[in-house]
């Protein structure tokens, strides 16, 4: 295992009391792998990248659990010590990420010779050698940030995270603003440096297509915690955790007749509330009494859920593939 | 229906920093954004604008709300020439229209809270004080935002992006615009929230009388949300047609690659190979003739000569190209 959290807890001070973001949350990225963080919005998903990262916003702190990267816990100084060489990152607002006072083209230049130890030479050659990578033309270096369209200046974050061969890369919803061919061609840059390099990789999305297509395992976040994870063909083929179920079904597809979403009713819980037991009780069409109690990740080899009704599984898919188990009242027709 | 927004060959240069050598050869080299736009948003229509990174959506966008000004061509809103609004009429304008910026992590004042951002526009726009809370409360509302008010002390920082694009939704909605445009409004959520944005997108427009552009990269999205759908590339439309004709019978090479290149949420099906490569070429230096060209699998001596023009073909399709 290249990066292994444990338990992590992440708590934000708020006006009105503590918002745990990450409650406990487990998993673990192997070597060499491509790890899909998916869940609804609010969930934890950046909080837990960026704790893995050590820039977390002011009022938030690891509270609990730890992480692990090549077998040594992370503290403030390792992670200080670590990041960009070994570590990179690319931010959800990797849009809003570059400086707008220098050109992109010296931005990078910046992280290869400061960061990475390149002279100017090798960084400018290396600079147009990235540049490629993601998609941009090399005279693009000389534009700032705001010459660029949106998913330009996504492609040039990306860029500046891959200039060291990272051996992990964070990346947050790194392809969301690109459109399908772009983020195809840059999903396949990912792939070839995961074969090349051996890079692992944590990708955060919402896009279920993009996992299927890059990840090897996938984790399923909830309000704060891991509810299933597991390999992506399992996972996908057959998910254990009926929020997966709900997930799959509102994803929509682009030449099914249905033009119908199912979308799971409801909103995930305040995360400033205790909370006890699963936390999709309030919207989960399968729940019952027991499911008030903690749920825990449970599962004979990698394929794990935790959900109280795990043993009736193969049930609960069946009966989660018709759009009438969901409540009524949210499901909307789309015609 | 009549025409809310007409655009008749529209061109959006910018200037670039110029290298030496070109000081030297005298050159302007300019960036092509926009080369030749032409096409109506019918009033109460929802349009979407697809293509591919950095092919001039956001431009085109922005242009439509006169937050930039157009190096050619004409634009007119509700009859009027855009190029001429100013004072009242020019304020009366911004009032009746909206824009959910594409990143929601620049689109708020970091030193604003959320209730601020979004009651900015009723202060803006003098709406009675009394007003202002419920109205901010029914915008977060219709945005799906549950529990709003524990969002309304945070700054954007503290939220998720999610939680962000809906904020900014939020903001956009807050006066009841008349025109709309929204630049990847839903890209950050997840599909379980996406839902119930769209339906509440086809709900406004309903009961609201709004008229949308929807820039995105999202086909499967767009299905669900116009009837329409333009496809640019490099700065021109190469089709523009009913968005269930353009999924289904995509006419023009691009737009065929576009809709082969959706990923698919099944690892066994979703590794088909790309059907063109390569990027676009330099929106500084776009090539004669049809700028697809480069790409193209059917490129033939015609299309360096001759830029297609758009013109309509069977299936109330409109394509740019020689093939037709
Ligand atoms: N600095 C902060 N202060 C207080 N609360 C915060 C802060 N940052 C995030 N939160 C809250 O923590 C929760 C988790 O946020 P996070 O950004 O990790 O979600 P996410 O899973 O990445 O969502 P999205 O998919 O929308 O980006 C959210 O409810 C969010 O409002
Ligand atoms: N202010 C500017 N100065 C110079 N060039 C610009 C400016 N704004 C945009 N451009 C250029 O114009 C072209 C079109 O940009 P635009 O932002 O409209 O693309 P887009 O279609 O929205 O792309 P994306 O999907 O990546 O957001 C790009 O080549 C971009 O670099
Ligand atoms: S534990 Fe109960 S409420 Fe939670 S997901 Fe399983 S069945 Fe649903
Ligand atoms: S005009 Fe020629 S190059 Fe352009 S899309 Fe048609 S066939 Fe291809
Ligand atoms: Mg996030
Ligand atoms: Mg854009």
């Amino acid at each position: 295992m290249i990066l292994e959290v444990d338990k992590l807890q992440i708590h934000y001070r708020t006006r009105d009391g503590v918002a745990r973001a990450v409650d406990g949350a487990s998993f673990a990225v192997p070597e060499g792998r491509i790890v899909g963080l998916v869940g609804e919005s609010g969930c934890g998903k950046t909080t837990a990248v960026r704790a893995i990262m050590g820039v977390l916003a002011e009022n938030g702190r690891q509270a609990g659990g730890r992480v692990v990267f090549k077998g040594e816990p992370m503290d403030e100084a390792t992670t200080r010590k670590l990041r960009w060489r070994d570590i990179a990152y690319v931010p959800q607002s990797a849009m809003s990420s570059l400086d707008p006072v220098y050109t992109v083209g010296s931005q990078l230049i910046e992280v290869l010779t400061k960061r990475g130890g390149f002279s100017r030479a090798a960084a400018r050659t290396r600079s147009v050698e990235l540049f490629d990578l993601v998609g941009l033309n090399e005279r693009r270096l000389a534009d700032y940030p705001h010459q660029f369209s949106g998913g330009m200046r996504q492609r040039a974050a990306i860029a500046i995270a891959l200039a060291l061969e990272p051996s992990l890369l964070l990346a947050d919803e790194p392809v969301t603003a690109l459109d399908v061919i772009v983020q195809r061609q840059i999903l396949d840059v990912l792939r070839s440096l995961q074969q090349r390099l051996k890079l692992s990789m944590v990708l955060v999305t919402h896009d279920i297509s993009v996992v299927a297509y890059l990840c090897d395992e996938v984790v399923v976040m909830y309000a704060g915690q891991v509810v299933e994870s597991g390999p992506v063909r399992e996972v996908l083929a057959r998910p254990r955790h009926p929020y997966t179920m709900g997930l799959r079904n509102a994803f929509p597809d682009l030449l099914s007749d249905a033009l119908e979403l199912v979308p799971i009713a409801g909103s995930p819980p305040d995360l400033r509330e205790p909370l006890s037991g699963c936390r999709f009780v309030p919207r989960c069409p399968f729940a019952q009494p027991a499911c008030s109690l903690d749920a825990v990740m449970t599962g004979n080899g990698a394929h794990r859920s935790a959900c109280h009704r795990d043993s009736e599984a193969d049930t609960l898919r069946t009966a989660a593939l018709d759009p009438r188990t969901w409540p009524r009242s949210s499901s909307f027709a789309m015609s | 229906m009549a025409a809310l927004v007409e655009l008749r060959d529209v061109v959006k240069h910018f200037p670039v920093t110029r290298t030496l050598g070109e000081i030297a050869r005298g050159a302007h080299p300019a960036v092509h954004a926009l080369d030749g736009v032409t096409f109506d948003v019918g009033d109460g229509d929802a349009v979407a604008i697809v293509g591919e990174s950095g092919c001039g959506k956001t431009t085109l966008g922005r242009l439509m709300l006169k937050l930039v000004e157009p190096t050619g061509g004409a634009i007119t809103f509700a009859g009027a020439p855009m190029a001429g609004l100013a004072g009242e009429r020019l304020r009366d304008f911004r009032r009746q229209v909206q824009l959910v910026f594409q990143n929601p992590f620049d689109a708020l004042n970091p030193r604003f809270t959320i209730y601020r951002a979004v009651v900015e526009p009723l202060i803006n726009a003098g709406i009675d004080r009394a007003e202002h809370a419920d109205r901010v409360a029914s915008a977060f509302r219709r945005v799906h935002l549950a529990d709003f008010d524990r969002y309304f002390d945070r700054y954007p920082h503290q939220l998720s992006g999610g939680q962000l694009q809906r904020v900014v939704m939020a903001r956009a909605l807050v006066l009841g615009p008349r025109f709309l445009v929204a630049d990847e409004p839903v890209s950050m959520l997840d599909v379980s929230v996406r839902a119930g944005i769209l339906a509440l997108l086809r709900e406004v427009r309903e009961t609201m009388g709004l008229t949308a552009v929807y820039i995105s990269h999202d086909l499967a999205l767009v299905r669900y949300l116009c009837e329409r759908t333009l496809v640019m590339y490099l700065g021109r439309i190469v089709e523009d047609a009913p968005t269930e004709e353009i999924v289904r019978r995509p006419r023009h090479p691009y737009t065929q690659a576009l809709v082969a290149a959706v990923p698919v949420p099944d690892p066994d099906q979703s590794r088909q190979p790309l059907p063109i490569k390569g990027n676009v070429p330099d929106a500084r230096e776009p090539p004669s003739g049809c700028s697809f060209r480069d790409r193209c699998p059917h490129a033939m001596a015609r299309c360096a000569a001759e830029t297609p023009a758009l013109r309509a073909v069977a299936g109330g399709h409109h394509v740019a190209c020689h093939l037709e």
